[in-house]
């Protein structure tokens, strides 16, 4: 303890400790699917407004990352990979990360209701209670099937800007949140698979822990057998379109083939080539997920200057 | 240890000053889109297009 005090005496939080409370690498993820949800949608808003809406939609994901450290600070002190989180290295104190959380939420969902419409800032107020209660809170350190259900939360931005720009939620809106839940599980199980953590230390029950690695094998394959429908029926609503078409039909397969081999081959042999195969269907996985909203924004462009 | 603190510092300054900038362009955006409080609450856009400035000319 008597270091951890020393380290904080001379190391007063700079700005940039603030930044990493909001977990600038989740928020740039949130923007970009928030903006494709935005941007697809048949309503189109003032630019100010989108970038506005935008903008709160991140700092909502932000706050409720600021939230997560604060509730997760004990187990982050435990774990390498979180370790040196603004929190557990003492730069920033826990009620004060709260407080910035708290702040924040209040911030962005009044001012997303306001720039847009109240039923969107309502949804960016239920995803930031649903990551911080319902997963951080409750799931996480109770149930292997976290992340399953914690991925709703990560699923809501483009949600949100729909229901930002159109006022109400739709299928497309449905279908857009259904790609990254159902996407989620298979992403993290691969990462699960090759990154070496300590989760058993902080006793956070990861599948790989609980049920072991091949049955995590198991769950990454036929999760992403059940992704494959929710990605291809976006393809048919009115969003939808030739490259979105086309560039999911490829990515489908070469998840799928991924997936497969994850699922049939054994430790041993993964062991052996340092985790190639888990690594690259993690890679590809990033993949996957920005193509497809790229290709949404292709497909919408294409419809705006009257192509296909 | 100043040196931090004057980041934080700017850094929270420029944040505010550019959340005024922000507010004062939304609402002069929301102003000249005519009366409607919200960007759209799903009900239909008719009878929301702008009004016209109504300068009074005597």
């Amino acid at each position: 303890m008597t270091d951890i005090r020393s380290y904080e005496d001379n190391r007063d939080a700079g700005f940039g400790d603030y930044v990493q409370l909001l977990k600038p690498r989740v928020m740039s993820l949130v923007v970009f699917t928030a903006l494709v949800g935005l941007l697809v949608a048949p309503v189109s808003l003032h630019p100010v407004e989108a970038f506005t809406a935008v903008l709160f939609i991140a700092l909502g994901g932000g706050a409720s990352g600021a939230l997560n450290m604060w509730w997760d600070a004990d187990i982050d002190a435990i774990m390498r990979r979180t370790k040196s989180r603004p929190i557990p290295s003492g730069r920033i104190e826990a009620g004060e990360a709260l407080a910035v959380g708290l702040a924040l939420s209040g911030i962005s969902v009044v001012m997303l209701a306001l720039a847009t419409n109240v039923l969107a800032g309502a949804l960016l107020a239920f995803t930031i209670f649903f990551y911080v209660v319902i997963y951080s809170v409750w799931l996480k350190r109770s149930t292997p099937q976290n992340i399953v259900i914690g991925g709703a939360a990560g699923a809501f931005p483009p949600m949100i800007g729909w229901v930002a720009a159109t006022g109400s939620v739709s299928l497309e809106a449905f279908l857009m949140f259904m790609l990254i839940f159902m996407w989620t599980p298979p992403h993290f199980w691969a990462l699960a698979l090759f990154m070496k953590s300590d989760y058993g230390d902080a006793k956070v029950p990861m599948l790989t822990e609980t049920h072991g690695r091949r049955v995590t094998r198991a769950h990454v394959w036929w999760y992403t057998v059940a992704l494959v429908p929710f990605s291809l029926a976006l393809g048919f609503t009115p969003i939808g379109g030739n490259v979105y078409l086309a560039a999911s039909v490829v990515l489908n397969l070469g998840f799928l083939r991924g997936a497969w081999t994850i699922w049939r081959r054994d430790e041993t042999v993964a062991e052996a080539d340092g985790y190639k195969v888990e690594k690259s269907v993690f890679r590809f996985s990033l993949l996957y997920l920005f193509l497809h909203f790229t290709a949404l924004l292709a497909d919408a462009a294409l419809r705006a200057w009257g192509g296909f | 240890m100043h040196r931090r603190r004057f980041s934080r510092n700017l850094g929270l300054g420029l944040v505010l000053a550019a959340f005024v900038a922000l507010v004062f362009a939304l609402t002069v955006v929301k102003v000249t889109q005519g009366d409607r409080m919200h960007a759209n609450d799903g009900k239909s856009m008719a009878g929301t297009a702008a009004q016209p400035a109504t300068g009074t000319a005597p």
